[in-house]
């Protein structure tokens, strides 16, 4: 067992746990978008769950953080807001705002955060940046927006995770970089048909099952 | 530990290099003239394979007998394609010759092979003291570098394993077999090695990591993933000497107890590639490398894995990924490689020339290499130190020499009539530093401190006619462009740098941007998951901090002090200057910009110029009558004469 304190309440909780996972089952909520449950190791891609702990010079997500006795840890602090505002207005500047048109409309995370962090879903100062396409439909079983995802990978990962290997992967580099699938396999063989985690697990509806 | 013994790996090493040794007194006391010519990339690229053909033409046609030497490079770029003539019969000292032409080549070919005759009109310098002709001990850019590293570079052919072997390789390696793999880690770490990738990790800490970390099938992993621009360090030294980075590898897996070592290197290396794998192959015949090595009984191995070329597979974890045939991209450490690395095992990785620095340090102690340098940062440093210096190339300097008498004492300085501006060290993770920065010494934590970085060796030095914030553009560009994707902040972040960066270029700058990038900046150094991104706002933080003059220049009065910003500068023809019925200008301009005026001089129609630059090249520098400007406005109109018009 581990005694630590977080936002001045102590809480008790297993040694070498989550600290994100501790921080969200006791009610205190932290943005984060791309960890799952199942991932073995912390993804720590969104950049979102920065949290402060004593003795670190400076936020660290709280993903990646194993839980430790006498851990201090303070969620709501000014170099927190800062960074979190700012990894939300980042991905706001390439997630085109048509909430009203976006099936995840209400239940899409990116509008939680954005409410949570008082931000508005314009990126004030920076300039707006979208891939040319708009829809991808090159998966036989489902749609993909690329200027919805913000690339947590949660659908890669899932899918991985289920299949011993991803039918998703990661393309191209830098700003361009999307979700994309291996053409020329075997529609048949996909197992698509019966699973559709990847679309379910989709915080923003970037995923469509067609 | 078993003590010396007559079938110990000394005494079988003394057999091998025994051998070796008699191979190389043979070479050099034959009777006959040896040519040493520089055949790694850089060499090749100016013309060493011409060159070699032109004497392998000339020795034939005029029936002269002399040995061809292929060597690696000794990192005089600025002297390709060199050779060293070692004629003993013509009483010449061995003869160093720079930019050595095929036409060069057949000359001295028939002149001094045939006739005698070194033709000092060419001679560079002697590679010996001697009293007929000046040694290049005395040059600065000889005389003032200290060879660990590169010792051999340039000496040995990096296809014979008995020249390494010939100038005492693989003898730390018996000697370190003989004692114990504690041994060599207390060494490494006595010696005070800090990793040469950038970071500066304690080589022997990383070590002594691994050495403990449980884990049947621990690896060892060379990281040859050299992709700073302007950087080639560790391609010249496997492609001139890759036997030192192996035996480095080797005492690596004797130390840790590893069995197993990758040399992850580039694809776009073809020649390394080409030549790493004839020195494994060799090395496994010679016994240094594979089972029972030197009949101690270790076993090691090395095989080679190509990069694809990202960028960011130099970083250790993506690095990892890259081998386990997933895509590059880096993960949250810890669990640091050395704990839980490829295939979940303990892996270290280690830069080229870390391992490069382990032969000589065990070969003469941990002392002697701690004497070496500073005494935070022990040892010698490699630079590649390339742009507008006079002598550009590879040097290998001990820690703690000043960034001026790096570039200038050794280097040869700026060429002549222009000034010193900046350099960028550390690649897109470094920084630049002006002119007031010159005397910090090169060691990890000054240029830390000074906002720059180690990095792996790539320095880059600028003169007066370049612009801080189009450099600035240039690494964001690249470190966008490289970003695997994977983080907010270094693949959305790094973007809004560059977009800001390119509109203050085109003169589209705007208040308050120089401090959004400030703030952009220190974000993106705090929020990135991997080293890439932070240190990718590096460039931009210390051009601010250093030439913030050149940004606001840009930004409030639409100029580019540099007079690099094409969108911000203009040419035109100083009319005081031109020499009447030149037409050199007119000859070479693409867009026909250039016209005839009715005194028959030149004059730039600014509507159609795409400002190429190409006519202040083409400009006879007698008349040197092309001028730039910035802003553009400041360029004097010359009205082209109407079509038609008698001139």
């Amino acid at each position: 067992m581990a005694k630590i304190v977080i936002d001045g309440a102590e809480i008790e909780t297993e040694e070498g746990a989550n600290l994100l996972k501790v921080c969200l089952d006791n009610d205190i909520y932290i943005p984060n978008l791309c960890r799952l449950e199942t991932d073995e190791t912390p993804h720590a891609s969104c950049r979102l769950c920065f949290v402060e702990v004593a003795g670190y010079k400076s936020p660290v997500p709280s993903c990646t953080v194993a839980v430790t006795d006498e851990m201090v840890v303070k969620t709501d602090t000014e170099p927190v807001r800062r960074l979190q505002k700012t990894g939300l207005r980042f991905l706001l500047s390439t997630h085109k705002i048509e909430c009203k048109d976006c099936p995840a409309n209400k239940q899409c995370e990116l509008q939680d955060i954005a409410k949570f962090l008082k931000v508005g879903l314009k990126p004030k100062g920076l300039k707006q940046r979208f891939h040319e396409t708009d829809v991808d439909e090159r998966h036989p079983c489902f749609t993909y927006y690329p200027n919805r995802c913000v690339l947590c990978g949660k659908c890669i990962r899932v899918c991985r995770q289920e299949h011993g290997q991803s039918t998703l992967t990661f393309a191209r580099r830098g700003i361009d970089t999307v979700v994309s699938c291996f053409q020329g396999d075997d529609i048949e063989k996909l197992p698509c048909e019966d699973y559709r985690a990847c679309a379910a697990i989709c915080p923003v509806g970037a995923l469509e099952v067609k | 530990m078993n003590p010396p013994s007559d079938n110990g790996p000394q005494a079988v090493y003394a057999a091998i290099r025994a051998e070796a040794d008699e191979r190389l007194e043979a070479f050099r006391t034959a009777p006959v003239p040896r040519i040493h010519i520089g055949m790694a990339t850089c060499g090749i690229a100016s013309g060493a394979m011409e060159t070699k053909a032109a004497f392998e033409e000339a020795l034939a046609a005029q029936n002269i007998e002399a040995k061809i030497h292929s060597v690696g490079c000794i990192g005089h770029c600025y002297a390709e394609p060199w050779v060293i003539i070692d004629y003993p019969d013509s009483g010449f000292p061995p003869i160093f010759y720079h930019n050595v032409t095929p036409g060069k080549a057949k000359m001295l070919a028939k002149l001094f092979l045939l006739e005698g005759d070194p033709r000092f009109e060419h001679v560079y310098g002697a590679t010996e003291e001697n009293e007929m002709i000046p040694w290049v001990g005395e040059f600065p850019r000889f005389n003032r570098e200290k060879r660990l590293i590169t010792e051999k570079c340039g000496k040995v052919d990096p296809e014979e394993i008995n020249d390494y072997i010939a100038e005492k390789g693989y003898g730390a390696l018996a000697k370190a077999l003989e004692g114990s793999p504690e041994s060599v880690i207390q060494e490494v770490s006595d010696a005070r090695l800090r990793g040469r990738g950038g970071a500066g990790f304690p080589t022997g800490k990383k070590w002594q990591l691994a050495r403990s970390a449980e884990g049947g099938s621990k690896v060892v992993i060379c990281n040859a993933d050299e992709g700073d621009p302007g950087a080639y360090m560790d391609r010249t030294l496997l492609e001139s000497n890759p036997h030192q980075m192996l035996e480095g590898m080797i005492l690596c897996g004797y130390a840790v107890g590893a069995h197993r070592g990758i040399v992850y290197v580039r694809s776009e290396y073809p020649l390394a590639v080409s030549i790493l794998r004839t020195a494994i192959d060799q090395a496994r015949e010679k016994g240094v490398l594979g089972e029972n090595i030197l009949g101690s009984g270790f076993n090691f191995d090395i095989t080679i894995f190509q990069g694809s070329g990202a960028f960011v597979c130099g970083e250790e974890t993506a690095l990892i990924r890259s081998i386990e045939g997933s895509r590059g991209m880096p993960q949250h450490r810890p669990p640091y490689p050395v704990v839980k690395g490829l295939n979940g095992e303990p892996t270290v990785i280690n830069n080229v020339k870390t391992l490069a620095s382990i032969p000589p340090i065990i070969e003469n102690g941990a002392e002697w290499f701690a004497s070496i340098g500073t005494e935070s940062s022990t040892g010698t440093a490699v630079f590649s130190v390339v742009g507008d210096v006079v002598h550009p190339g590879l040097v290998e300097i001990p820690m703690g020499v000043t960034l001026r008498e790096l570039i200038f004492d050794i280097c040869g300085g700026i060429h002549k009539k222009k000034k010193f501006h900046a350099v960028q060290i550390g690649g897109p993770s470094g920084g630049c530093l002006p002119e007031s920065f010159l005397d910090t010494p090169i060691d990890y934590d000054s240029l830390t401190d000074a906002g720059a970085m180690m990095g792996s060796g790539g320095m880059v030095v600028m003169d007066q006619e370049t612009c801080m914030v189009n450099v600035s553009r240039y690494f964001l560009d690249f470190t966008q462009k490289e970003s695997c994707g994977k983080c907010t902040f270094c693949r959305i972040g790094t973007y809004h740098l560059l977009e800001i960066l390119h509109r203050i270029t085109i003169g589209e700058g705007e208040e308050g941007d120089l401090e959004k990038l400030e703030t952009l900046s220190k974000d993106i150094k705090a929020g990135s998951l991997c080293g890439l991104g932070r240190t990718a706002p590096n460039p931009v933080l210390t051009s601010l901090a250093y030439f913030r003059d050149e940004y606001e220049a840009h930004i409030k009065e639409k100029k580019c002090p540099g007079l690099t910003c094409r969108p911000l500068i203009a040419f035109y023809i100083d009319l005081d200057k031109c020499a009447r019925g030149c037409d050199a200008c007119v000859g070479c301009c693409p867009t026909d910009a250039v016209f005839t005026t009715r005194t028959r001089k030149k004059g730039i129609d600014l509507e159609l110029c795409v400002k190429c630059g190409e006519c202040m090249v083409a400009c006879p520098p007698e008349y040197d009558a092309v001028r730039k400007v910035s802003p553009p406005h400041l360029a004097p109109v010359v009205d082209r004469p109407p079509e038609g018009e008698k001139k």
